[in-house]
């Protein structure tokens, strides 16, 4: 070992940590797909149809007698898909908004107490989130809008609050990561505050701010418990925004304890999850794809 | 500096090699014929019912203050999940609110039942429907959507509103086969999991109506009652109230010794007359009544 000065072997020592380590992250991520595509498409060994998987009727333990059992995954992605993209609808404005204020409009104040505040709401805990969303949300809804409360839209609105730090840090970030020169230019062309914001910061950082949009998505996607709580978890397609609905996280962790390994029920509720993996496989790749294309175009 | 590091990763890596090793680790010594006559040792994991849970948890901690060569180890999941790691061999008992035989893909020949308590259930509703009793069939008619309006069985004017238990859950099992007697729920208003949810959805909606274990009752809820009978041992035993299920620990044919020891000292009556009762479950040994399966 004498031959090897000091800073060598302190070197190889530091590679072969990071080494092993991203090799443990790797054979992780690669053994989870790895199960998770396993057990969902174990699904197939079962006699069933496409369009039974496929349908918008869950009556798993229906006896045979009365055409079940039914496993459609249809009610779920829809509840899962309608509530992460309403809730970035809803969310995106006020993310750009508070990015646009602590980057542009004022600093200071947004470093001061904007940014911890956002950071706080992010460090909040899922099930407090829903737990206010029960106490507080779904009674003001049933009582001012009439249904029941359990909704469409107090999921929506949970879910935008919990996924808010999301879209506003990452469009704070890349709005600050623009060249300031680009702000001088469009006020020295005797662009307003506004008007360059609006025309020239915003465009330019858009790439950015989508990145963050989707970040927000993939959140939303895969939250579970808030949601559980508030949107009722009825088996249905909502047709209004005070329906009820379910989502693919909430029936996954509503049924996977007390279902029994290998039984299609089972095997339904990993497909589930699959297909969840699936989604957010999606929303990475766009996330990519934003990447690739650049902070600043 | 950096050797401090270096040293509190691979402490960081032992312990997690160690806690794998551990996890793994099935004690040999409760299998010798005739060890374990002077003294009981050996680990015991129990996995299942989160309802059950608790009793068994505290049950062990009683089992392993006698007996410290004893390691129990408790686990929830969900009965589904307690019959199937059970009839795999993956733990020792299974603990399940249901009978084995109504799981679908359990094999319930291979499993020998043990059932030590009795777990009553009650259906609850909002305080203002302005019912106190319902016959099995009006309950069987709410839910099944053919009522829909507490003024039909003489309440109050109200919507009903239909919270329904987890499709899976042994609650709502045990709701299905004792009260419905097998009849198909409707969707129902909202479908909850938690039995602490359930109570606070029924609390501050009106109208609204669901079903609980009776550990979980109190006065923010109103019991309904079936039949007439309210939830008590007495009437379960005589068999007029039908809402109620067996708590089992369900072990993969004869137990090991030491296992069998602590399902025994479950059965005591050190067990059965303090703990079950605190739980409010009730003690198995009184009841003639069988529960179909």
């Amino acid at each position: 070992m004498q031959w090897l000065n000091r800073n060598l072997r302190r070197e190889l020592k530091g590679y072969a940590l990071t080494f092993t380590c991203a090799l443990v992250a790797i054979a992780l991520t690669a053994s989870i797909i790895f199960f998770l595509g396993w057990k969902g498409l174990s699904v197939f060994s079962h006699d069933i149809s496409l369009t039974n998987l496929l349908s918008a009727e869950w009556w798993p333990d229906r006896p045979k007698e009365f055409g079940g059992p039914q496993v459609g995954i249809l009610t779920f992605v829809c509840g899962s898909v309608l509530t992460s993209v309403l809730a970035a609808l809803v969310s995106t404005p006020f993310g750009i908004t508070v990015a646009v204020f602590m980057s542009e409009i004022s600093p200071k104040l947004g470093q001061r107490v904007l940014q911890p505040v956002i950071e706080l709401l992010a460090g909040i805990p899922s099930v407090v989130y829903g737990y206010i969303g029960l106490s507080v949300l779904v009674p003001f809804i049933r009582e001012n809008m009439g249904g029941t409360g359990f909704s469409l839209l107090a999921g929506v609105l949970v879910l935008s609050i919990m996924i808010l730090p999301t879209i506003a840090s990452v469009s704070t970030d890349a709005l600050r990561a623009l060249p300031g020169s680009l702000k001088e230019a469009a006020f020295a062309l005797g662009a307003t505050r506004w008007q360059a914001v609006r025309m020239v910061l915003l465009p330019t950082a858009r790439a950015g701010i989508l990145m963050g949009i989707v970040l927000g998505l993939a959140r939303a996607f895969g939250e579970a418990l808030a949601v559980q709580m508030v949107i009722g978890n009825k088996r249905e397609i909502p047709h209004s925004i005070l329906d009820p609905l379910i989502t693919l996280t909430s029936g996954i962790t509503m049924d996977m304890g007390n279902t029994v390994q290998g039984s299609l029920w089972n095997d339904t509720l990993w497909f589930m999850a699959l297909i969840l993996l699936v989604i957010s496989f999606l929303f990475i790749l766009l996330i990519r794809m934003f990447g690739r294309k650049g902070i600043v175009r | 500096m950096r050797n401090r590091a270096w040293l509190g990763m691979m402490a960081l890596l032992m312990v997690a090699v160690a806690a794998w090793a551990g996890c793994g680790q099935r004690d040999e010594a409760g299998e010798g014929p005739g060890a374990q006559q002077e003294r009981l040792s050996g680990s015991i994991t129990a996995v299942g019912s989160t309802a059950m849970q608790p009793l068994i948890e505290e049950a062990a901690n009683r089992f392993m203050e006698k007996h410290p060569d004893v390691q129990i180890t408790v686990q929830g999941g969900g009965s589904g999940t307690g019959l199937s790691q059970v009839s795999q061999g993956a733990c020792d008992i299974g603990n399940s609110d249901i009978l084995a035989e109504e799981k679908k893909g359990i094999d319930a020949a291979q499993l020998v039942d043990h059932k030590v308590i009795i777990q009553a259930f009650a259906v609850v509703a909002n305080p203002g429907v302005g019912v106190e009793s319902l016959t099995k069939q009006q309950i069987k008619d709410i839910f099944t959507g053919k009522i829909t309006n507490w003024k039909e069985v003489g309440g109050s004017d109200q919507r009903i509103f239909l919270v329904n238990r987890a499709k899976g859950s042994g609650t709502r099992a045990t709701f299905k086969k004792a009260v419905m007697d097998g009849a198909e729920e409707s969707k129902g208003d909202v479908e909850q999991d938690s039995s602490g949810t359930v109570r606070k959805i029924v609390s501050e909606t009106a109208g609204a109506v669901s079903y609980l274990g009776i550990a979980y009752l109190d006065d923010t809820v109103r019991v309904i009652k079936i039949d007439g009978a309210a939830p008590t041992e007495e009437n379960i035993s005589s068999g007029k109230y039908p809402f109620w299920s067996y708590g089992h620990m369900y072990t993969k044919g004869e137990p090991r010794p030491v296992v069998k020891a602590f399902i025994d000292f479950v059965l005591s009556d050190e067990i059965q007359e303090t703990i079950v009762k605190e739980m409010n479950y009730f003690p198995v040994a009184g009841t003639q009544v069988e529960q179909q399966p």
